[in-house]
């Protein structure tokens, strides 16, 4: 058994208008950071997970994700696992 | 009849709609806690407004797990009758017993008014004594209501008549000018395929008594008393 941290990354899938981060790029503008683009804004969620592998971590996670972390209509996401060395 | 109404932490108009079914129509409520599967054999359920779970994560996402909410989930699926008010409604759209999803209003902040809705199907069990085009004066109050779904979606509810109300002006227009909060073809509240449930931003439960400011919103728990009572 060992311990994984995992970090999810969820944002507003492509093509979902995303009224926050249309209001950080005008704000971006505004100060004249006028090259930026695109603004998405979402989640970042981290947890350990205790696990044999980190196949069964991505098993858990993605479970997860479609249980009730993520909401498939207008959110996708992704992850990172490493392992916590203590 | 008998009205379950469920309570999350963080529900605040569980009460509005008991007073409402109590006091305004005569009915009995009864309160469903939210760690309960037991629906005590109501004929109806009102998912009420409020911030469940202080909408952690999404607004309804914690509350779908609910045990109550399984109940209710079982009790839609054999045909019952579940009517979900502002975050009861982004509730049953985070169970799917709803199609789509909430964003935060383009405006980005909470809105708090009163509104004109249109009456876009007379036909559901919870709209029946109103007339299709008809205008009402109901308050939204929510930061989270505009309305989206992929537009195959749109396209089905729009064609099978799901979208129930929508955002227009006092005549009835509906314009980008008169949607507060960015929805998708100005959608207020929307029903499933069978009709038997129905979500709605605005609350009825405070358009229900003159003192209230409106009474607009107390034909759809009458609509729905006449249902059962005639059946």
């Amino acid at each position: 058994m060992a311990t994984y941290l995992v970090k999810v990354f969820i944002s507003y899938r492509k093509g979902v208008l995303d009224p926050q981060g249309v209001a950080v790029e005008k704000a971006a503008h505004q100060l004249g950071f006028t090259k930026v683009r695109n603004v998405r804004v979402g989640k970042y969620v981290t947890m350990e997970i205790e696990a044999d592998s980190p196949e069964e971590v991505k098993r858990e996670i993605e479970e997860m994700a479609k249980k009730f972390l993520v909401n498939p209509v207008i959110e996708e996401y992704t992850y990172e696992i490493e392992e916590v060395k203590r | 009849m008998k009205f379950g109404i469920p309570v999350y932490p963080g529900s605040n108009c569980d009460r509005d709609v008991g007073w409402v079914v109590e006091k305004v129509l005569g009915h009995e409520a009864v309160y469903l806690w939210h760690g309960e599967r037991d629906l005590k054999g109501v004929d109806c359920v009102i998912v009420p407004g409020g911030f469940s779970y202080g909408d952690y994560l999404r607004p309804g996402a914690m509350a779908k797990l609910s045990p109550v909410t399984e109940a209710i989930c079982e009790f839609a699926e054999r045909g019952g009758l579940v009517m979900g008010i502002c975050n009861g409604f982004q509730i049953l759209l985070e169970t799917g017993l709803l199609p789509g999803a909430m964003l935060p209003n383009k405006t980005l902040s909470f809105i708090c008014k009163f509104v004109h809705l249109r009456i876009e199907n007379d036909q559901t069990p919870f709209t029946s004594l109103y007339r299709k085009g008809e205008v009402v004066r109901i308050p939204i109050a929510h930061a989270e209501g505009n309305y989206t779904c992929p537009p195959e979606t749109l396209k089905e509810i729009e064609e099978n008549g799901q979208v129930v109300l929508r955002y227009s002006s006092p005549s009835g227009e509906v314009s980008e000018e008169f949607n507060p909060n960015g929805s998708l073809n100005n959608i207020a509240g929307i029903c499933n395929r069978r009709g038997n449930v129905f979500g709605l931003m605005p609350h009825p439960e405070r358009a229900s008594e003159a003192i209230l400011g409106s009474t607009d919103g107390l034909k759809m728990f009458q609509s729905i008393v006449e249902g059962v009572v005639r059946a």
